[in-house]
Protein backbone atom coordinates (compact mmCIF):
# COMPACT_ATOMS: atom_id res chain seq x y z
CA UNK A 1 0.00 0.00 0.00
CA UNK A 2 1.09 3.64 -1.22
CA UNK A 3 1.90 5.51 2.21
CA UNK A 4 0.19 8.95 1.87
CA UNK A 5 2.81 10.31 4.62
CA UNK A 6 6.50 9.32 4.20
CA UNK A 7 9.00 11.23 6.06
CA UNK A 8 12.77 10.26 6.95
CA UNK A 9 15.21 11.59 9.71
CA UNK A 10 13.36 14.74 10.15
CA UNK A 11 15.43 16.85 12.44
CA UNK A 12 14.37 20.43 13.47
CA UNK A 13 16.63 23.16 16.30
CA UNK A 14 15.34 26.02 17.33
CA UNK A 15 18.28 27.63 18.94
CA UNK A 16 19.81 25.26 21.66
CA UNK A 17 16.52 23.15 21.69
CA UNK A 18 16.58 20.27 19.46
CA UNK A 19 12.78 19.91 19.05
CA UNK A 20 12.84 16.88 16.29
CA UNK A 21 15.74 14.40 16.84
CA UNK A 22 15.35 12.27 13.53
CA UNK A 23 11.75 11.07 13.25
CA UNK A 24 10.79 9.11 10.50
CA UNK A 25 6.83 7.97 10.02
CA UNK A 26 4.71 6.23 7.09
CA UNK A 27 1.30 6.63 7.08
CA UNK A 28 -0.85 4.81 4.58
CA UNK A 29 -3.50 6.45 2.29
CA UNK A 30 -6.77 6.50 4.51
CA UNK A 31 -5.26 5.55 7.50
CA UNK A 32 -5.36 7.50 10.67
CA UNK A 33 -2.04 8.10 12.78
CA UNK A 34 -2.15 9.16 16.08
CA UNK A 35 0.84 10.75 17.45
CA UNK A 36 0.98 10.76 21.03
CA UNK A 37 2.80 12.51 23.30
CA UNK A 38 3.58 14.76 26.16
CA UNK A 39 3.96 18.72 26.22
CA UNK A 40 7.11 19.45 24.23
CA UNK A 41 7.38 15.99 22.35
CA UNK A 42 8.04 17.68 19.25
CA UNK A 43 4.57 16.81 17.79
CA UNK A 44 3.30 20.36 16.77
CA UNK A 45 6.43 20.93 15.02
CA UNK A 46 6.43 17.64 13.32
CA UNK A 47 3.34 18.62 11.52
CA UNK A 48 4.40 22.31 11.06
CA UNK A 49 7.17 20.64 8.76
CA UNK A 50 4.22 18.27 7.31
CA UNK A 51 2.32 21.17 6.60
CA UNK A 52 5.26 23.12 4.57
CA UNK A 53 5.20 25.63 7.57
CA UNK A 54 8.39 25.15 8.94
CA UNK A 55 11.67 23.33 6.79
CA UNK A 56 13.44 20.74 8.78
CA UNK A 57 16.90 21.13 9.40
CA UNK A 58 18.24 17.46 8.20
CA UNK A 59 15.75 14.34 6.41
CA UNK A 60 12.94 14.92 4.06
CA UNK A 61 9.20 14.13 4.06
CA UNK A 62 6.67 13.92 1.19
CA UNK A 63 3.00 14.10 1.57
CA UNK A 64 1.22 12.14 -1.64
CA UNK A 65 4.47 11.68 -3.25
CA UNK A 66 5.32 15.49 -3.14
CA UNK A 67 8.48 16.86 -0.86
CA UNK A 68 7.42 19.29 1.40
CA UNK A 69 10.48 21.55 0.97
CA UNK A 70 10.93 21.09 -3.04
CA UNK A 71 7.08 20.94 -4.08
CA UNK A 72 5.61 22.59 -1.06
CA UNK A 73 2.55 24.21 -3.31
CA UNK A 74 1.95 20.71 -4.31
CA UNK A 75 1.58 19.65 -0.85
CA UNK A 76 -0.70 22.88 0.04
CA UNK A 77 -2.81 21.70 -2.36
CA UNK A 78 -3.24 18.09 -1.15
CA UNK A 79 -3.44 18.87 2.57
CA UNK A 80 -5.77 20.45 5.33
CA UNK A 81 -4.47 21.90 8.98
CA UNK A 82 -6.28 22.37 11.91
CA UNK A 83 -4.70 23.17 15.28
CA UNK A 84 -3.78 25.18 17.56
CA UNK A 85 -1.61 27.35 15.06
CA UNK A 86 -3.60 27.45 12.08
CA UNK A 87 -7.19 29.27 13.03
CA UNK A 88 -9.84 31.29 12.08
CA UNK A 89 -10.61 34.87 12.03
CA UNK A 90 -12.36 35.41 15.30
CA UNK A 91 -14.07 38.71 13.51
CA UNK A 92 -15.63 37.13 10.56
CA UNK A 93 -18.61 35.04 10.92
CA UNK A 94 -18.13 31.18 10.36
CA UNK A 95 -19.75 31.44 7.03
CA UNK A 96 -17.36 34.69 5.90
CA UNK A 97 -14.35 32.46 7.30
CA UNK A 98 -15.25 29.75 4.88
CA UNK A 99 -16.12 31.58 2.26
CA UNK A 100 -12.58 33.00 1.79
CA UNK A 101 -10.48 29.79 1.90
CA UNK A 102 -12.37 28.72 -0.54
CA UNK A 103 -11.83 31.86 -2.49
CA UNK A 104 -8.59 31.36 -1.72
CA UNK A 105 -8.86 27.83 -3.22
CA UNK A 106 -9.95 28.93 -6.18
CA UNK A 107 -13.37 28.08 -5.80
CA UNK A 108 -16.06 31.34 -7.48
CA UNK A 109 -17.95 33.22 -5.23
CA UNK A 110 -21.25 31.53 -5.62
CA UNK A 111 -19.25 27.88 -5.59
CA UNK A 112 -17.28 29.22 -2.05
CA UNK A 113 -20.81 30.17 -0.82
CA UNK A 114 -22.14 26.43 -1.37
CA UNK A 115 -19.46 24.84 -0.23
CA UNK A 116 -19.33 26.84 2.80
CA UNK A 117 -22.99 25.76 3.37
CA UNK A 118 -21.97 22.29 3.09
CA UNK A 119 -19.60 22.31 5.84
CA UNK A 120 -21.49 24.18 7.93
CA UNK A 121 -24.27 21.83 7.90
CA UNK A 122 -22.30 18.84 8.37
CA UNK A 123 -20.40 20.41 11.29
CA UNK A 124 -23.93 21.41 12.78
CA UNK A 125 -23.16 25.04 12.69
CA UNK A 126 -26.19 26.18 10.16
CA UNK A 127 -27.23 28.27 12.87
CA UNK A 128 -24.49 29.98 13.84
CA UNK A 129 -23.53 30.25 10.55
CA UNK A 130 -23.58 34.15 10.60
CA UNK A 131 -22.22 34.82 14.24
CA UNK A 132 -18.54 35.58 14.45
CA UNK A 133 -16.33 32.96 15.54
CA UNK A 134 -15.15 34.93 18.54
CA UNK A 135 -18.55 34.12 19.86
CA UNK A 136 -18.12 30.27 19.53
CA UNK A 137 -17.91 28.20 22.31
CA UNK A 138 -14.91 25.77 22.84
CA UNK A 139 -16.58 23.19 21.32
CA UNK A 140 -18.21 24.95 17.97
CA UNK A 141 -14.48 26.51 17.39
CA UNK A 142 -13.30 23.50 16.76
CA UNK A 143 -16.24 22.35 14.64
CA UNK A 144 -15.08 25.25 12.74
CA UNK A 145 -11.62 25.25 12.46
CA UNK A 146 -12.28 21.15 11.19
CA UNK A 147 -14.37 22.46 8.64
CA UNK A 148 -12.36 25.34 7.54
CA UNK A 149 -9.66 22.74 7.16
CA UNK A 150 -11.78 20.53 4.99
CA UNK A 151 -12.49 23.62 2.15
CA UNK A 152 -10.17 22.34 -0.26
CA UNK A 153 -11.10 18.41 -0.12
CA UNK A 154 -7.96 17.51 1.74
CA UNK A 155 -6.73 14.07 0.56
CA UNK A 156 -4.40 14.80 4.20
CA UNK A 157 -5.34 16.14 7.11
CA UNK A 158 -3.24 17.25 10.51
CA UNK A 159 -5.26 17.49 13.02
CA UNK A 160 -3.26 19.13 16.38
CA UNK A 161 -4.48 18.37 19.45
CA UNK A 162 -8.00 18.79 18.20
CA UNK A 163 -9.58 18.00 21.26
CA UNK A 164 -7.59 19.70 23.78
CA UNK A 165 -9.39 21.67 26.45
CA UNK A 166 -12.83 20.44 24.98
CA UNK A 167 -15.69 19.09 27.38
CA UNK A 168 -16.30 15.68 27.27
CA UNK A 169 -19.68 15.72 25.07
CA UNK A 170 -17.55 18.24 22.60
CA UNK A 171 -14.74 15.86 22.11
CA UNK A 172 -16.73 12.98 21.51
CA UNK A 173 -18.47 15.32 18.71
CA UNK A 174 -15.12 15.78 17.10
CA UNK A 175 -13.92 12.06 17.16
CA UNK A 176 -17.26 11.08 15.30
CA UNK A 177 -16.40 13.52 13.06
CA UNK A 178 -12.94 12.34 12.32
CA UNK A 179 -14.42 8.80 11.97
CA UNK A 180 -16.16 10.02 9.09
CA UNK A 181 -13.50 11.88 7.21
CA UNK A 182 -11.62 8.65 7.20
CA UNK A 183 -14.69 7.00 5.73
CA UNK A 184 -14.23 10.12 2.71
CA UNK A 185 -10.70 8.28 2.60
CA UNK A 186 -9.05 10.93 3.94
CA UNK A 187 -5.43 10.20 5.72
CA UNK A 188 -5.25 11.61 8.98
CA UNK A 189 -2.12 12.43 11.30
CA UNK A 190 -3.83 12.83 14.89
CA UNK A 191 -1.53 14.61 17.34
CA UNK A 192 -2.45 14.41 20.80
CA UNK A 193 -1.97 14.32 24.82
CA UNK A 194 -5.19 12.15 25.21
CA UNK A 195 -4.23 8.41 25.36
CA UNK A 196 -7.74 7.09 24.95
CA UNK A 197 -8.07 9.73 22.14
CA UNK A 198 -5.42 7.53 19.82
CA UNK A 199 -6.41 4.49 21.02
CA UNK A 200 -10.20 5.51 19.74
CA UNK A 201 -9.35 7.08 16.58
CA UNK A 202 -6.05 5.93 15.08
CA UNK A 203 -5.22 2.74 13.20
CA UNK A 204 -1.82 2.90 14.22
CA UNK A 205 0.28 4.98 17.32
CA UNK A 206 3.36 6.44 17.36
CA UNK A 207 4.92 7.85 20.96
CA UNK A 208 6.99 10.51 20.68
CA UNK A 209 8.97 11.66 23.19
CA UNK A 210 12.07 14.56 22.98
CA UNK A 211 11.53 14.68 19.66
CA UNK A 212 12.05 11.22 18.94
CA UNK A 213 9.79 8.02 18.09
CA UNK A 214 10.24 5.74 20.59
CA UNK A 215 7.06 3.10 19.71
CA UNK A 216 5.08 2.52 16.76
CA UNK A 217 2.10 0.18 16.35
CA UNK A 218 -1.26 -0.56 16.18
CA UNK A 219 -3.09 -0.14 19.74
CA UNK A 220 -3.45 -3.39 20.89
CA UNK A 221 0.08 -4.26 19.42
CA UNK A 222 1.61 -1.32 21.42
CA UNK A 223 -0.80 -2.15 24.72
CA UNK A 224 0.81 -6.06 24.11
CA UNK A 225 4.07 -4.64 23.57
CA UNK A 226 4.28 -3.25 26.99
CA UNK A 227 2.59 -5.59 29.62
CA UNK A 228 -0.22 -8.48 29.47
CA UNK A 229 -3.70 -8.41 30.14
CA UNK A 230 -6.22 -7.58 33.17
CA UNK A 231 -8.63 -9.22 34.26
CA UNK A 232 -11.95 -7.04 36.04
CA UNK A 233 -14.29 -8.64 38.03
CA UNK A 234 -17.27 -6.76 40.30
CA UNK A 235 -19.34 -8.83 42.35
CA UNK A 236 -23.09 -7.64 41.88
CA UNK A 237 -23.13 -8.02 45.82
CA UNK A 238 -20.66 -6.34 48.58
CA UNK A 239 -20.31 -9.03 50.63
CA UNK A 240 -19.79 -11.39 47.52
CA UNK A 241 -15.94 -9.53 47.46
CA UNK A 242 -13.95 -11.93 49.99
CA UNK A 243 -15.32 -15.22 48.14
CA UNK A 244 -14.62 -13.85 44.12
CA UNK A 245 -10.99 -12.37 45.72
CA UNK A 246 -10.37 -15.99 46.82
CA UNK A 247 -11.20 -17.21 43.10
CA UNK A 248 -9.36 -14.97 41.23
CA UNK A 249 -6.44 -15.25 43.50
CA UNK A 250 -6.81 -18.76 43.29
CA UNK A 251 -6.75 -18.95 39.31
CA UNK A 252 -4.35 -16.05 38.96
CA UNK A 253 -1.73 -16.90 41.14
CA UNK A 254 -1.73 -14.03 42.44
CA UNK A 255 -3.75 -11.52 45.13
CA UNK A 256 -6.12 -9.09 42.98
CA UNK A 257 -5.67 -5.63 43.92
CA UNK A 258 -9.53 -4.71 45.40
CA UNK A 259 -10.86 -1.60 45.48
CA UNK A 260 -13.80 -1.22 48.19
CA UNK A 261 -14.94 2.12 47.04
CA UNK A 262 -16.29 0.87 43.40
CA UNK A 263 -16.45 -2.93 44.37
CA UNK A 264 -13.78 -3.84 41.62
CA UNK A 265 -11.21 -6.67 41.45
CA UNK A 266 -8.50 -6.61 38.97
CA UNK A 267 -5.76 -9.38 38.52
CA UNK A 268 -3.29 -9.51 36.37
CA UNK A 269 -3.93 -12.95 33.63
CA UNK A 270 -1.15 -14.44 31.75
CA UNK A 271 -3.67 -16.48 29.90
CA UNK A 272 -6.14 -15.14 28.66
CA UNK A 273 -8.56 -18.29 28.49
CA UNK A 274 -8.29 -18.10 32.24
CA UNK A 275 -11.74 -15.80 31.50
CA UNK A 276 -13.84 -19.09 31.14
CA UNK A 277 -12.71 -20.76 33.87
CA UNK A 278 -13.28 -17.67 36.19
CA UNK A 279 -17.26 -17.40 34.61
CA UNK A 280 -17.65 -20.93 35.81
CA UNK A 281 -15.97 -20.61 38.72
CA UNK A 282 -18.35 -17.74 39.80
CA UNK A 283 -21.04 -19.51 38.80
CA UNK A 284 -20.16 -22.56 40.50
CA UNK A 285 -20.64 -20.48 43.83
CA UNK A 286 -23.95 -18.61 42.82
CA UNK A 287 -22.06 -15.23 42.70
CA UNK A 288 -23.38 -12.97 39.69
CA UNK A 289 -21.16 -10.23 38.57
CA UNK A 290 -22.01 -7.05 37.51
CA UNK A 291 -18.54 -6.28 35.47
CA UNK A 292 -16.35 -9.14 34.21
CA UNK A 293 -13.67 -8.25 31.74
CA UNK A 294 -10.22 -8.98 30.22
CA UNK A 295 -8.60 -5.54 29.26
CA UNK A 296 -5.63 -4.66 27.77
CA UNK A 297 -3.10 -2.00 29.83
CA UNK A 298 -4.54 1.46 29.22
CA UNK A 299 -2.26 3.23 27.09
CA UNK A 300 -1.95 5.80 29.65
CA UNK A 301 0.09 2.84 31.42
CA UNK A 302 1.84 2.13 27.96
CA UNK A 303 2.90 5.27 27.67
CA UNK A 304 4.45 5.16 31.44
CA UNK A 305 6.41 2.05 30.78
CA UNK A 306 7.75 3.31 27.84
CA UNK A 307 8.76 6.93 28.19
CA UNK A 308 9.67 6.40 32.04
CA UNK A 309 8.10 8.29 34.88
CA UNK A 310 8.41 11.57 34.17
CA UNK A 311 8.37 11.96 30.40
CA UNK A 312 8.13 15.49 29.72
CA UNK A 313 11.50 16.33 31.81
CA UNK A 314 13.05 13.09 30.91
CA UNK A 315 16.56 12.82 29.41
CA UNK A 316 17.45 9.68 29.96
CA UNK A 317 17.37 7.84 26.63
CA UNK A 318 18.69 4.60 28.35
CA UNK A 319 15.39 3.43 29.25
CA UNK A 320 14.01 4.31 25.77
CA UNK A 321 12.59 0.60 24.30
CA UNK A 322 13.72 -0.37 21.30
CA UNK A 323 11.24 1.27 18.34
CA UNK A 324 9.29 -1.93 17.35
CA UNK A 325 7.75 -2.00 13.26
CA UNK A 326 4.26 -1.59 12.78
CA UNK B 1 4.91 7.92 -7.07
CA UNK B 2 2.68 10.12 -7.60
CA UNK B 3 -1.00 11.56 -6.68
CA UNK B 4 -3.09 9.49 -8.62
CA UNK B 5 -1.79 6.34 -6.63
CA UNK B 6 -3.32 7.73 -3.04
CA UNK B 7 -6.94 7.72 -2.22
CA UNK B 8 -7.63 9.08 -5.96
CA UNK B 9 -7.50 12.73 -5.20
CA UNK B 10 -10.90 14.97 -5.80
CA UNK B 11 -9.32 17.52 -7.02
CA UNK B 12 -6.33 19.37 -8.84
CA UNK B 13 -3.11 19.38 -7.04
CA UNK B 14 -1.71 22.90 -7.81
CA UNK B 15 1.90 23.45 -8.80
CA UNK B 16 2.82 27.20 -8.93
CA UNK B 17 1.16 30.21 -8.14
CA UNK B 18 1.81 32.64 -11.23
CA UNK B 19 2.08 36.88 -10.64
CA UNK B 20 -1.81 36.93 -12.05
CA UNK B 21 -3.10 34.49 -9.26
CA UNK B 22 -0.49 36.01 -6.83
CA UNK B 23 -3.00 39.12 -7.38
CA UNK B 24 -5.49 37.59 -6.76
CA UNK B 25 -5.12 35.73 -4.10
CA UNK B 26 -3.62 39.26 -2.67
CA UNK B 27 -7.21 41.09 -3.82
CA UNK B 28 -9.35 38.31 -2.12
CA UNK B 29 -7.17 38.61 1.37
CA UNK B 30 -7.51 42.68 0.96
CA UNK B 31 -11.55 41.89 0.57
CA UNK B 32 -11.18 39.97 4.10
CA UNK B 33 -9.51 42.93 5.69
CA UNK B 34 -12.13 45.31 3.98
CA UNK B 35 -14.95 43.18 5.71
CA UNK B 36 -13.24 43.64 8.97
CA UNK B 37 -13.71 47.19 8.75
CA UNK B 38 -16.96 46.91 7.88
CA UNK B 39 -17.82 44.68 11.77
CA UNK B 40 -15.93 46.91 13.24
CA UNK B 41 -15.92 50.43 13.07
CA UNK B 42 -14.43 50.59 16.16
CA UNK B 43 -11.32 49.82 15.06
CA UNK B 44 -11.23 52.59 12.73
CA UNK B 45 -11.49 54.80 15.89
CA UNK B 46 -7.94 55.97 15.91
CA UNK B 47 -7.49 57.07 12.36
CA UNK B 48 -10.86 59.28 13.02
CA UNK B 49 -11.40 60.12 16.42
CA UNK B 50 -8.00 61.51 16.66
CA UNK B 51 -7.85 63.75 14.09
CA UNK B 52 -10.79 65.32 14.39
CA UNK B 53 -9.88 65.29 18.41
CA UNK B 54 -6.84 67.36 16.65
CA UNK B 55 -8.48 69.67 14.60
CA UNK B 56 -10.72 71.47 17.16
CA UNK B 57 -7.86 71.01 19.41
CA UNK B 58 -5.54 73.07 17.66
CA UNK B 59 -8.03 75.53 15.45
CA UNK B 60 -9.77 76.82 18.69
CA UNK B 61 -6.95 76.18 21.47
CA UNK B 62 -3.94 77.50 19.27
CA UNK B 63 -5.49 78.94 15.84
CA UNK B 64 -5.68 82.21 17.37
CA UNK B 65 -2.55 82.21 18.24
CA UNK B 66 -0.71 80.96 15.63
CA UNK B 67 -2.24 82.55 13.19
CA UNK B 68 -4.39 85.28 14.43
CA UNK B 69 -7.47 84.15 12.98
CA UNK B 70 -9.14 80.45 13.33
CA UNK B 71 -10.30 80.17 9.83
CA UNK B 72 -7.10 80.83 8.61
CA UNK B 73 -5.71 78.58 10.52
CA UNK B 74 -7.49 76.27 9.72
CA UNK B 75 -7.08 76.56 6.23
CA UNK B 76 -3.33 75.88 6.96
CA UNK B 77 -4.16 72.90 9.38
CA UNK B 78 -6.42 70.84 7.17
CA UNK B 79 -3.93 69.66 4.85
CA UNK B 80 -1.10 68.88 7.35
CA UNK B 81 -3.42 66.96 9.44
CA UNK B 82 -4.37 64.49 6.40
CA UNK B 83 -0.86 64.05 6.23
CA UNK B 84 -0.59 63.90 9.87
CA UNK B 85 -3.47 61.12 9.62
CA UNK B 86 -2.13 59.15 6.73
CA UNK B 87 1.21 58.83 8.66
CA UNK B 88 -0.76 57.51 12.07
CA UNK B 89 -3.17 55.29 9.47
CA UNK B 90 -0.28 53.47 8.44
CA UNK B 91 0.49 52.47 11.65
CA UNK B 92 -2.26 49.84 12.22
CA UNK B 93 -0.64 47.74 9.17
CA UNK B 94 1.90 46.34 11.25
CA UNK B 95 -0.42 46.00 14.45
CA UNK B 96 -3.08 44.25 12.44
CA UNK B 97 -0.39 41.93 10.82
CA UNK B 98 1.65 40.91 13.99
CA UNK B 99 -2.14 39.96 15.49
CA UNK B 100 -2.84 37.98 12.41
CA UNK B 101 0.94 36.16 12.82
CA UNK B 102 0.33 35.75 16.57
CA UNK B 103 -3.59 34.19 16.51
CA UNK B 104 -2.36 32.07 13.76
CA UNK B 105 -4.99 33.31 11.05
CA UNK B 106 -1.23 33.87 9.06
CA UNK B 107 -0.52 29.86 9.15
CA UNK B 108 -4.02 29.05 7.83
CA UNK B 109 -3.07 30.77 4.79
CA UNK B 110 0.23 29.83 4.34
CA UNK B 111 -0.85 26.28 4.70
CA UNK B 112 -2.65 26.92 1.31
CA UNK B 113 -1.71 27.29 -2.01
CA UNK B 114 -1.77 30.62 -2.22
CA UNK B 115 0.87 33.15 -3.17
CA UNK B 116 3.90 33.73 -0.54
CA UNK B 117 3.23 37.62 -0.82
CA UNK B 118 -0.43 37.55 -0.57
CA UNK B 119 -0.99 37.99 2.82
CA UNK B 120 1.11 40.79 3.25
CA UNK B 121 0.48 42.54 0.11
CA UNK B 122 -3.55 42.04 0.75
CA UNK B 123 -3.09 43.03 4.03
CA UNK B 124 -1.78 46.46 2.32
CA UNK B 125 -4.04 46.80 -0.23
CA UNK B 126 -7.22 46.47 2.19
CA UNK B 127 -5.81 49.25 4.19
CA UNK B 128 -5.99 51.61 1.08
CA UNK B 129 -9.90 51.66 2.14
CA UNK B 130 -8.62 52.68 5.84
CA UNK B 131 -7.05 55.47 4.52
CA UNK B 132 -9.89 56.81 2.33
CA UNK B 133 -12.28 56.69 5.11
CA UNK B 134 -9.99 58.02 7.47
CA UNK B 135 -9.36 61.02 5.23
CA UNK B 136 -12.90 60.80 4.29
CA UNK B 137 -13.89 61.85 7.87
CA UNK B 138 -10.97 64.07 8.47
CA UNK B 139 -12.15 66.26 5.20
CA UNK B 140 -16.43 66.07 5.89
CA UNK B 141 -15.48 67.48 9.59
CA UNK B 142 -12.98 69.79 8.36
CA UNK B 143 -15.37 71.35 5.88
CA UNK B 144 -18.26 71.41 8.37
CA UNK B 145 -15.64 73.87 10.07
CA UNK B 146 -15.52 76.01 7.39
CA UNK B 147 -12.57 74.50 5.68
CA UNK B 148 -13.01 74.92 1.64
CA UNK B 149 -11.15 74.23 -1.26
CA UNK B 150 -9.97 76.95 -3.47
CA UNK B 151 -8.85 74.95 -6.13
CA UNK B 152 -10.94 72.29 -8.24
CA UNK B 153 -11.91 68.83 -7.72
CA UNK B 154 -8.88 67.59 -9.59
CA UNK B 155 -6.57 68.95 -7.57
CA UNK B 156 -8.05 67.58 -4.47
CA UNK B 157 -8.53 63.84 -6.06
CA UNK B 158 -4.61 64.31 -6.51
CA UNK B 159 -4.31 65.41 -2.88
CA UNK B 160 -6.02 62.24 -1.67
CA UNK B 161 -4.28 60.34 -4.17
CA UNK B 162 -0.76 61.61 -3.05
CA UNK B 163 -1.92 60.50 0.38
CA UNK B 164 -2.58 57.20 -0.58
CA UNK B 165 0.83 56.74 -2.13
CA UNK B 166 2.20 58.51 0.91
CA UNK B 167 0.61 56.14 3.08
CA UNK B 168 1.19 52.66 1.16
CA UNK B 169 5.26 53.58 1.52
CA UNK B 170 5.52 54.69 5.03
CA UNK B 171 3.10 51.70 6.13
CA UNK B 172 6.18 49.05 5.07
CA UNK B 173 7.82 50.88 8.19
CA UNK B 174 4.82 49.48 10.72
CA UNK B 175 5.02 46.27 8.60
CA UNK B 176 8.76 45.95 9.12
CA UNK B 177 8.07 46.26 13.03
CA UNK B 178 5.38 44.56 13.11
CA UNK B 179 6.96 41.45 11.98
CA UNK B 180 9.49 42.02 14.44
CA UNK B 181 8.26 42.91 17.95
CA UNK B 182 6.30 40.07 19.62
CA UNK B 183 2.85 41.11 20.52
CA UNK B 184 0.24 43.34 18.29
CA UNK B 185 0.19 46.14 21.63
CA UNK B 186 3.93 46.91 20.73
CA UNK B 187 3.60 47.91 17.36
CA UNK B 188 2.05 51.51 17.72
CA UNK B 189 4.57 51.74 20.90
CA UNK B 190 7.77 51.78 19.08
CA UNK B 191 6.00 53.19 15.77
CA UNK B 192 4.61 56.33 17.51
CA UNK B 193 8.01 57.31 18.66
CA UNK B 194 9.31 57.37 15.11
CA UNK B 195 5.75 58.99 13.54
CA UNK B 196 5.64 61.74 16.71
CA UNK B 197 9.08 63.87 15.01
CA UNK B 198 7.80 63.38 11.50
CA UNK B 199 4.53 64.92 11.90
CA UNK B 200 4.93 67.26 14.71
CA UNK B 201 8.77 67.74 13.25
CA UNK B 202 6.98 69.20 10.34
CA UNK B 203 5.44 72.94 9.72
CA UNK B 204 2.07 70.87 10.18
CA UNK B 205 1.16 72.78 13.10
CA UNK B 206 3.44 75.84 12.86
CA UNK B 207 5.29 78.16 9.91
CA UNK B 208 8.45 76.83 9.94
CA UNK B 209 10.04 80.62 10.17
CA UNK B 210 8.97 80.60 13.37
CA UNK B 211 11.31 78.04 14.50
CA UNK B 212 15.38 78.02 15.75
CA UNK B 213 17.39 77.54 13.17
CA UNK B 214 18.53 73.90 14.19
CA UNK B 215 14.89 72.61 13.87
CA UNK B 216 13.93 74.35 10.85
CA UNK B 217 16.82 72.35 9.18
CA UNK B 218 14.95 69.19 9.84
CA UNK B 219 11.59 70.45 8.99
CA UNK B 220 12.80 71.73 6.03
CA UNK B 221 13.93 68.24 4.18
CA UNK B 222 11.26 66.25 6.33
CA UNK B 223 8.69 64.42 3.79
CA UNK B 224 5.70 65.39 5.74
CA UNK B 225 6.52 69.14 5.26
CA UNK B 226 7.22 68.63 1.83
CA UNK B 227 3.60 66.69 1.43
CA UNK B 228 1.85 69.39 3.59
CA UNK B 229 3.34 72.13 1.01
CA UNK B 230 2.03 69.96 -2.03
CA UNK B 231 -1.44 69.69 -0.47
CA UNK B 232 -1.65 73.24 0.86
CA UNK B 233 -0.47 74.88 -3.07
CA UNK B 234 -3.25 71.31 -4.25
CA UNK B 235 -6.03 72.95 -1.82
CA UNK B 236 -5.54 76.37 -1.04
CA UNK B 237 -3.89 77.75 -4.38
CA UNK B 238 -0.40 77.76 -5.15
CA UNK B 239 3.16 75.92 -6.18
CA UNK B 240 2.84 72.73 -5.36
CA UNK B 241 4.49 70.26 -7.92
CA UNK B 242 8.15 70.49 -6.86
CA UNK B 243 6.78 69.59 -3.59
CA UNK B 244 5.06 66.80 -4.33
CA UNK B 245 7.71 65.48 -6.31
CA UNK B 246 10.01 65.57 -3.36
CA UNK B 247 7.70 64.20 -1.19
CA UNK B 248 6.78 61.21 -3.32
CA UNK B 249 11.00 60.85 -3.29
CA UNK B 250 11.02 60.30 -0.24
CA UNK B 251 8.41 58.48 -0.26
CA UNK B 252 9.57 55.70 -2.45
CA UNK B 253 12.99 55.94 -0.52
CA UNK B 254 11.05 54.95 2.30
CA UNK B 255 9.13 51.69 0.57
CA UNK B 256 12.80 50.67 -1.67
CA UNK B 257 14.49 50.88 2.06
CA UNK B 258 11.70 48.86 4.33
CA UNK B 259 9.95 46.72 1.87
CA UNK B 260 12.60 44.17 1.48
CA UNK B 261 13.74 44.65 5.24
CA UNK B 262 9.66 44.17 5.95
CA UNK B 263 9.76 41.36 2.99
CA UNK B 264 12.75 39.27 5.16
CA UNK B 265 11.55 39.76 8.75
CA UNK B 266 8.22 38.69 7.50
CA UNK B 267 10.14 35.04 5.99
CA UNK B 268 12.09 34.49 9.20
CA UNK B 269 8.77 35.21 11.23
CA UNK B 270 6.87 32.91 9.51
CA UNK B 271 9.77 30.32 8.55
Amino acid sequence: MTNAIEAEGLVKRFGKTTALDGVDLAVPGGKILGMLGPNGAGKTTAVRILATLLRPDAGWARVAGYDVVKQSTQVRSLVGLTGQYASLDEDLSATENLVLLGRLLGLSKPQAKIRAAELLARFELTDAAKRSIKTFSGGMRRRADLAASLVGRPDVLYLDEPTTGLDPHSRNEVWDTVRTLVDDGVTVLLTTQYLDEADQLADLITVVDHGRIIATGRPDELKRHTGGQTLQVRPTLQVDMDATAAILADLTGTKPLRDDDTGLLTAPVADPMLLSAVVRRLDDAGITADELALRLPSLDEVFLSLTGRKSSSDTDAARVPERSNA
Amino acid sequence: MTAATVAAPRHTVITRRGPIDALRDSLVLAGRNIVKIRKNPETLLDVTLQPILFLFMFVYLFGGAIAGDTHAYLQMLMPGLMVQNIAFASLGTGTALNTDITKGVFDRFRSMPIARSAPLVGAVLGDIVRYLVAMAVLVITAVILGFRVHTDPGSFLLVIALMVVFGLCLCWVSVFVGMLVKSPQAVPGVLVAFIMPLTFGSNVFAPTSSMPGWLQGWVKINPVTQLTDAARGLLNGGPWADHAAYAFLWALAIAVVFFPLAFRAYRRRVG
